[in-house]
């Protein structure tokens, strides 16, 4: 299991490296002079050299390349154009609120999409179970802006009984957080809860259908032990996989979530930087997201070797 | 064909669904009732009803008309940012499952790093870096979506490589090119068209996100994602439905390629078929 971790690590080295090469380039190609955006009303030609003196922005690609890379290697990400904060300060301050919002969604969805998942499965083409899949059909395909619009609409404008957007440290004031927070993590949580139950029913649905499980019930095992202690154990393997993977693209779901309920996390902050043309802090936030996924992958890869003895990794495997 | 769909009533489903919005796309011009740009301020905010079935927006656009004609950019960029995807995908799939080596060594650790992004994330960054503009959605969407295919051929390709057949066609003299188009290319097929399928569906959501952002087609082009985006500031007076027409033609759209790859998925690959 060491030698596995170890290999794919070194593995995750050149990938890892042209995830850095390609959001250099991308932000490189940004149409626009970043000067400007900084410079403001500023147009004198000295000044805006001096400036692009100041962020390296005179120096050839690669210079700016290996420049920009040792300093991130150190966890300086350079400073926002826009604010001039430093660009790891201003992703620190937001992870909280991001973290919060994209655990509480994954929690529901995880928790819902195991319960009506194992439900569904037991009890097929039951009421519930035609509701569950219908569900699990239109979850994926419900663009969560117009999700949250409409949750906006309905619970918020026409209701009024939740806020419609906005955000409270959950430090100072644990119910308002609460409040604000229900809203943006139902709208996160559906896309992932409409995958997380699909899988929870159709891998208990493959389990049940195992010799294996035959012979547990022929042992005269009751259906509850059955269920928990052998068709559980297995199904609910693949669900950890998808479930690692959700955790490592919080930031991604949060993006287009926290623009329209105005939580003020880091997928709201590379909106606003891309709007911004704010270069170092769009570049961050992508490699952030890049790396959690990646780790998120490796995790998952690792774990589920863990969780099932059948899969070896001491053979040469790609 | 007949009896294929009688035994597959779900793709029966999905195709019509899919034919209704590709006819929507290709007939706008004739059945949308009125010119989706035309601005008449006398007209604004009206309610659905009478005249205007989908009522009209802030400046007196028709609701429905912009929903009509918004599915030709939703459309158009999700057939064609898949075929990029696609064709990019499976030539470097083919390619790297035929050749093998050094070739195969790199390709795979490109399509890792692209992999490395959250689709949505990549998306995103692409169009912003090249401008938000329709055709650099197209291409940003095509981008993510090429590892599904180089990995899914590649796959396949590493497969058939070794089968008799193959090796019988390279003996009788037959070329790398001809062996690959001829031999291996047709076993992947199959797989291809549901992933394709699919693939449509999370195009046409990105787009969608996209456009919501600001980053798709500009305005006053009707785009579906942009005018859930630009209506969402009449809401707080409740006036849902500009913002209503468009989100919902997102999630029929989606809907329906979702559920005709799901379908197809089930009838033509039996090894991707899932326990229902």
């Amino acid at each position: 299991m060491g030698t596995y971790i170890l290999r794919r690590l070194v593995l995750m080295i050149p990938v890892a490296f042209l995830v850095t090469v390609i959001v250099f380039t991308l932000v490189r190609l940004t149409p626009g002079d970043p000067v400007l955006t900084y410079a403001g009303e500023e147009r004198d030609p000295a000044t805006l050299d001096e400036l692009r003196r100041e962020y390296g922005l005179d120096q050839p690609l690669p210079v700016q390349y290996v420049s920009w890379i040792t300093h991130a290697l150190r966890g300086d990400l350079g400073r926002s154009l826009r604010t001039r904060q430093p660009v790891t300060e201003a992703i620190v301050e937001r992870l909280p609120a991001t973290l919060q919002l994209g655990l509480t969604a994954l929690a529901i969805s995880v928790t819902i999409g195991v319960l009506v998942g194992t439900l569904s499965a037991l009890h097929r083409n039951s009421p519930l179970d035609l509701l569950a899949t219908g569900f699990t059909l239109a979850g994926v395909s419900l663009p969560n802006f117009f999700l949250g619009l409409i949750l906006i609409l309905v619970f918020s404008l026409a209701w009024r009984f939740l806020p419609p957007g906005g955000y409270t440290a959950l430090t100072s004031d644990p119910l308002d957080n609460l409040e604000h927070l229900i809203l943006p993590a139902i709208t996160l949580a559906t896309a992932s809860l409409a995958v997380n139950m699909r899988q929870v029913r159709s891998s208990l649905l493959e389990v049940l259908s195992q010799e294996y499980m035959r012979t547990a019930r022929a042992k005269g095992l009751r259906e509850r032990v059955l269920v928990v202690r052998h068709a559980m154990k297995n199904a609910l393997i693949p669900v950890v996989t998808i479930v690692g993977l959700q955790v490592g693209a919080i930031i991604e779901g949060a993006v287009i979530t926290e623009q329209i309920f105005f939580w003020p996390g880091v997928g709201k902050l590379v909106v606003d930087s891309i709007a911004g043309r704010d270069y170092p802090v769009v570049q961050g936030v992508v490699m952030l997201s890049a790396f959690s996924f990646m780790l998120a992958t490796l995790v998952v890869d690792v774990l589920y070797g863990v969780l099932d003895p059948r899969i070896s990794y001491s053979r040469k495997s790609s | 064909m007949r009896a294929f769909l009688r035994r597959n009533p779900r793709i029966l489903v999905g195709g019509s669904l899919v034919t209704f919005l590709v006819a929507m796309a290709v007939f706008a011009p004739w059945i949308a009732p009125y010119d989706p740009t035309l601005v008449d301020p006398q007209i604004a905010l009206e309610p659905p009803g009478g005249a205007h079935l989908f009522g009209t927006d802030d400046l007196g656009r028709d609701v429905l008309s912009r929903v009509i004609w918004g599915a030709r950019i939703s459309l158009s960029v999700g057939v064609i940012a898949v075929g990029i995807g696609f064709t990019i995908g499976v030539g470097l799939g083919l390619a790297a499952g035929y050749l093998g080596g050094a070739f195969d060594l790199i390709a795979m650790r490109a399509i890792d790093a692209l992999l490395a992004f959250p689709a949505l994330i990549l998306a995103i960054s692409i169009t912003a870096a090249l401008g938000p503009q329709i055709q650099n959605a197209m291409i940003a969407i095509g981008v993510v979506a090429i590892p599904l295919y180089t990995r899914l051929t590649r796959g396949q390709v590493l497969s058939v490589r070794e089968r008799d057949y193959v090796t019988a066609a390279r003996t009788v003299g037959a070329r790398p090119l001809r062996i690959v188009l001829r031999h291996i290319f047709p076993n992947v097929t199959n797989a291809l068209v549901v992933q394709a399928t699919l693939s449509i569906a999370f195009a046409i959501l990105a787009e969608a996100s996209l456009s919501f952002l600001g980053l798709g087609a500009q305005p006053p082009t009707p785009t579906w994602g942009g005018d859930v985006n630009y209506s969402q500031r009449w809401l707080s007076n409740l006036m849902w439905w500009m913002s209503v027409g468009p989100g919902l033609a997102i999630f029929l759209a989606v809907f329906a390629f979702n559920f005709l790859g799901d379908a197809l998925r089930d009838a033509l690959d039996p090894r991707l078929r899932r326990a229902a």
